[in-house]
């Protein structure tokens, strides 16, 4: 009898969060910022090379109302913070040769566009390279200064920074060409199981989103707003920093920040958001 | 004094007579609550900002006592009628005894 009962009452648990399920998915807003920029967070075809997604909606539209409001306007948006800080290195000399971001680049606003094609395969390099690389090959090679670590304030900070300037650009990551083994291994990754729990990035971002795990309502993992203020951290994360986290949520030892394995995923779940607008630096929780 | 505090304040620049404006401020702080530790094991001082005022031609428009609780950066949002042109004045008061303070100019059209 106490077996039925307690069947019972795990179809009635059941039942709740089907209820709940069906009522949390993307609400149906537009983002505009400062009154100005228009940002596509919504579009009605993904690209054709990304199986599993009819739209794509970015994580914008999965957060609530407050969350949403402090991205309206830059005074609201803590993430400006960090951009404002990145204000001051982009201007301050450091390093041997005596030089600033602004000595070879003048105002941020010349990098308007380059965080659209994050990350993208360097010929001089030969390899991927994400934000955070091009910001350290600047730093290394023409300024003489010190290369930040991946997590670095200064460095989530400027990346903020560059992202801020290309707010309302369509992403527009190359996913053939010298990209396309890069784009192949993170797509690899991307429908793996991972960990003690067995959990794919496609389980929950593909599967999933606009359904609750837990508490967490589920998103898309769109990055095109990174670097992200996350109010729980009260502070910008990095991609690789989120990716770091989702994969020890599953249980499983986690690549590093600045990894190949991460610059591959990052390559493919950038691609994935193509279409949408850059937003970084948002705000999520 | 704990480091990068920059007040920043947001007031519309015009408004009419006996007009209800939204002010919006925030401060860049730390707010470190003195309930943390730092890697060996020692309580992490509490630095908070305790205080924030701001008041309109001499006249308090607001007075808010902060705790610990509340997390960095500060941000506030509040109401003020403008019955005159004038001055807005806020006043952050820091744990060290340090005191922020920003102004700004409101006319009346």
């Amino acid at each position: 009898m106490k077996i039925k009962t307690l069947a019972g009452t795990c179809a009635a648990a059941a039942l709740a969060f089907a209820g709940l399920s069906a009522w949390a998915g993307p609400v149906d807003d537009t983002l505009v910022i400062n009154e100005e920029i228009e940002i596509v967070t919504h579009t009605t075809s993904a690209p054709d090379y990304i199986d599993g997604l009819s739209e794509q909606y970015s994580g914008w539209h999965f957060r609530e109302d407050d969350t949403r409001d402090m991205q309206r306007d830059d005074f609201d948006n803590p993430g400006m913070l960090g951009v404002e800080a990145a204000m001051e290195d982009w201007n301050t000399e450091d390093g041997a040769e005596g030089k600033s971001c602004a000595s070879c680049h003048e105002a941020p606003e010349s990098m308007a566009g380059v965080r659209t094609q994050m990350p993208k395969f360097s010929e001089t390099k030969g390899t991927m390279m994400t934000l955070e690389m091009y910001i350290n090959e600047c730093r290394t090679e023409r300024m003489g200064a010190e290369a930040w670590g991946w997590d670095d304030a200064a460095m989530v900070n400027m990346t903020a920074l560059i992202s801020s300037v290309s707010r309302g650009m369509p992403v527009n990551v190359a996913v053939d060409g010298p990209a396309a083994p890069f784009w192949e291994l993170g797509k690899e990754m991307y429908y793996t199981r991972y960990g003690q729990l067995e959990l794919s990035c496609a389980n929950c971002h593909e599967q999933n989103y606009g359904n609750f795990i837990r508490a967490d309502h589920l998103s898309q993992g769109q990055v095109n707003g990174f670097p992200v203020y996350r109010l729980k951290d009260a502070k910008l994360s990095s991609i690789h920093n989120r990716f770091k986290g989702c994969i020890r949520d599953t249980r499983a030892e986690t690549f590093k920040p600045g990894s190949p394995e991460f610059i591959a995923l990052e390559t493919y779940v950038a691609s994935r958001g193509n279409g949408l607008s850059v937003e970084g630096p948002s705000v999520r929780n | 004094m704990a480091k990068d505090v920059k007040p920043r304040v947001k007031v519309p620049k015009s408004a009419a007579a006996g007009e209800v404006v939204t002010i919006k401020t925030l401060i860049s702080h730390p707010m470190e609550s003195g309930q943390r530790k730092d890697k060996d094991g020692n309580l992490i001082p509490r630095s908070i900002i305790n205080r924030f005022t701001c008041d309109l031609n001499g006249v308090n428009v607001i007075d808010v006592t902060l705790d610990p609780a509340i997390s960095t950066n500060p941000y506030f949002e509040f109401d003020a009628k403008v019955d005159a042109a004038g001055e807005f004045k806020f006043t952050w008061y820091d744990d060290d005894g340090s005191v922020y303070e920003d102004t700004k100019p409101i006319e009346v059209a």
